[in-house]
């Protein structure tokens, strides 16, 4: 008889293994299911996890592979701060939305003026603050009546895509589009543009930021009383109550920092890869971003990680699709299976697992 | 411009790559990017269709290869320039919001051929396809409007471009023709394939009375709500969604793309492709009308399917004067026909139309 005992203390082996060990079980299960569609378990494999990197086309994949996990590196790096202090903000897609909405409408608003060392930096201060004002609807909302940031920031969401829709067809929309909607193409314009930095290597301002983003966190969390006490509200609210932590002040830095890269995510996204504010915009950043927090155990070289592999599984399952004929939906089960695997594992972290019955005392 | 040598250099080379094993013989690859899932059952399901009808044809000559699910944005572009770099010829790229990416990547290989569904940008190797769906929306509209009691009709629109307004307009004309107290409640889904957002719309246009749902989205949700409603008719729409017939799907619009890829397919194999524009319509039988089923009065049905041959034959255009703008201002004078530059463009309601355009 298999039994399940709590570990007094989680164990720290066990914290840093079960992703990798989460990341192995996905292969072999998600291998077994391509062997039931009828392809080759290896190949697929090899297809997903190896060719993006390593294969004929690597270079051009590696670069998208930056291309996919600036955004999702930005943002869960924000998220992770306030998951770590249990402060949950689900609603990143929704900053995400309003940081490019600001972001573009000032890169709009100069159009067709050209000063790029203007423009550009004036975008991506708008981009942060667009996301930071979306965050703090539910931090003050919080912080005043006690709301639960959980539903507020989530169902912003979905105000957030209402106005995205609107901005497409109403106040950002192309006047030279033909009545068509979306915006003008920001990466047609030189002033405001983000372009890869050079060419090929999928490296743009959002991937910068997305690395300053991980530097800075990991210095805020080891060394900054920030991040000392970030840690300590998470771990125990009342110790750090007593320690002279101001839970409402944590609440609105959480929240608005988190707000603010989301947004800067958005910007760069708008301006560079997706060039354009449209209805469809968002793809869901936001939310696979929780999953990269989670996957990279919520610490900043943890998430780099993380971030990277996200992108390898996108990346790798779109290159399966089109040269295996795999359905897109074995591939989005197939994502699926790492954060069930990692949430399944993550019970050896606080339990030990023992064989026979339970000693009586 | 430095830039973009450099980046067009390494294509060069993956193009050399993989021309080394291209040799004469080689089956022409051609790559089709999906906004929804092959089994829609409306829209994609019959570009998929298309597909499977390339390789019926074309037998061992060809290979295809497609991608489903695929964002409007940068990740269209990825799975673009995938196809290309993994040696496809020819592309077709079947979703409106593919547009700029499809510039985007062609530009990147002349070499490759594009195809992208009702847009309106081209280049020297990007051409656009789209289907006269509106003559079939005429047809719907007689058959609607004939038969509400309610006389309240639903529809439920996805984005407000051209090509979904002129179905509108088309529909309404149409129903208003044969029944002037007919009023049209437009739901906009935002979303060309969302399941339940299109159940949703439809269940909130049945409860406000609406009789007749008419779709411009792709799934079968909607059709569904209306069967489980009872007393509701709908019509089949981008295929035939036949399983809901004879009630509540009386009839349906079928996109049938299969002779234009073939033809392009062949044009590519012998080396006459060229850039090009091309809207068909009913007659070519790129829209086709799926049975009318026998809900329909046997009077009703007649006057549709003579309206069907009479489009089909270039004898009536849906579209004919006099008709005005929804303000009151003339847009066709009587008996004028409209151009087909005011109908891609068209970003207006018709005189009688309640509401607005989403702006």
């Amino acid at each position: 008889m298999i039994r399940l005992e709590k570990r007094p203390t989680p164990s720290q082996t066990w914290a840093y293994l079960t992703p990798l060990v989460a990341v192995v079980a996905t292969m072999i299960a998600g291998g077994v299911l391509f062997a039931f569609l009828g392809k080759d378990p290896i190949v697929a494999i090899r297809t997903i996890f190896w060719d993006p990197v390593f294969g004929e086309f690597a270079f051009y994949y590696r670069g998208q592979l930056l291309v996919k996990a600036g955004p999702l590196i930005l943002i869960a790096i924000g998220l992770s701060l306030g998951f770590k202090a249990g402060i949950w903000n689900i609603g990143a897609e929704g900053q995400y939305i309003m940081g490019a909405i600001f972001g573009a409408a000032v890169g709009l608003a100069f159009y067709p003026m050209e000063a790029r060392w203007l423009i550009f930096p004036l975008m991506i201060v708008a981009g942060a603050l667009g996301g930071f004002l979306w965050a703090m609807i539910p931090g003050i909302l919080k912080t005043r009546f006690n709301t639960n940031e959980i539903l507020v920031s989530l169902l912003l969401v979905y105000v957030a895509e209402s106005i995205l829709a609107s901005m497409s067809l109403g106040l950002l929309r192309n006047p030279e589009g033909a009545g068509f909607p979306g915006s003008r193409n920001l990466r047609q314009y030189e002033s405001a543009a983000n372009n890869e930095l050079i060419a090929g290597w999928g490296m743009h301002w959002g991937v910068v930021a997305a690395f300053i983003a991980v530097i800075f966190a990991y210095i805020l969390l080891s060394r900054h009383i920030m991040g000392f006490n970030i840690r300590l509200t998470g771990e125990s609210p009342r110790a750090a109550r007593f320690a002279g932590v101001n839970p409402n002040r944590l609440i609105l830095f959480c929240l608005g920092l988190s707000g603010a890269l989301a947004g800067l995510a958005g910007m760069f996204e708008v301006a560079g890869p997706a060039g354009q504010i449209s209805i469809d915009f968002n793809v869901g950043y936001g939310f696979t971003a929780i999953i990269v927090a989670f996957l990279g155990r919520l610490h900043p070289i943890g998430i780099l990680l993380a971030g990277l592999l996200m992108a390898l599984t996108y990346i790798g399952g779109e290159a399966a699709q089109a040269s295996l004929g795999l359905p897109a939906a074995a591939i989005q089960a197939f994502q699926g299976m790492l954060l069930f695997f990692l949430l399944a594992f993550d019970v050896l972290t606080n339990f030990k697992v023992r064989f026979g019955r339970e000693a009586t005392v | 411009m430095k830039k973009r040598t450099l980046l067009l250099t390494g294509v060069a080379a993956a193009a050399i790559a993989t021309g080394a094993f291209a040799d004469g013989h080689a089956p022409l690859k051609v790559g089709f990017v999906y906004v929804g899932p092959v089994g829609d059952g409306g829209w994609t399901y019959e570009h998929d269709q298309g597909r499977l009808a390339v390789e019926a044809h074309f037998g061992d000559k060809v290979e295809t290869v497609f991608q489903e699910n695929v964002p409007e944005g940068a990740d269209a572009e990825r799975a673009m320039t995938q196809m290309a770099l993994q040696g496809a010829d020819l592309i077709f790229t079947t979703s409106f919001g593919y547009m700029d990416p499809t510039i985007a990547v062609a530009a990147k290989f002349p070499d490759v051929k594009f195809e992208h569904a009702t847009g309106y940008k081209r280049a020297d190797n990007v051409s656009t396809y789209s289907a006269r769906f509106y003559e079939g929306r005429a047809i719907q509209g007689h058959i609607a409007g004939k038969m509400t009691k309610t006389n309240k009709i639903g529809y439920i629109a996805s984005f407000p471009i051209p090509e979904v307004i002129r179905g509108i307009n088309s529909a309404y004309l149409h129903a208003k023709k044969v029944n002037p107290d007919v009023e049209f409640s437009v739901v906009w889904a935002y979303t060309w394939f969302d399941p339940a957002k299109e159940a949703d719309a439809a269940k909130a246009l049945i409860e406000n009375g609406a009789d007749v749902i008419l779709q411009h989205t792709d799934s079968t949700a909607p059709q569904a709500a209306a069967a489980e409603a009872g007393g509701v008719i709908t019509f089949g729409q981008a295929s035939d969604m036949g399983e809901y017939a004879p009630l509540p799907r009386v009839s349906s619009i079928i996109d049938n793309w299969a002779p234009y890829y073939i033809q392009r397919v062949q044009a590519v194999m012998d080396g006459t492709w060229e850039s090009v524009d091309t809207w068909d319509g009913i007659g070519p039988g790129m829209v086709g009308i799926g049975e009318i089923t026998d809900a329909v009065p046997a009077d009703v049905k007649a006057e549709a399917e003579a309206m069907r041959d009479a489009i089909a034959a270039g004898e009536y255009h849906p579209f004919t004067g006099p008709i005005n703008k929804q303000d009151g201002s003339v847009w066709l004078a009587d008996g004028e026909i409209a151009s087909d530059g005011d109908l891609a463009g068209m970003s207006f309601y018709v005189e009688g139309m309640t509401g607005e355009i989403p702006n």
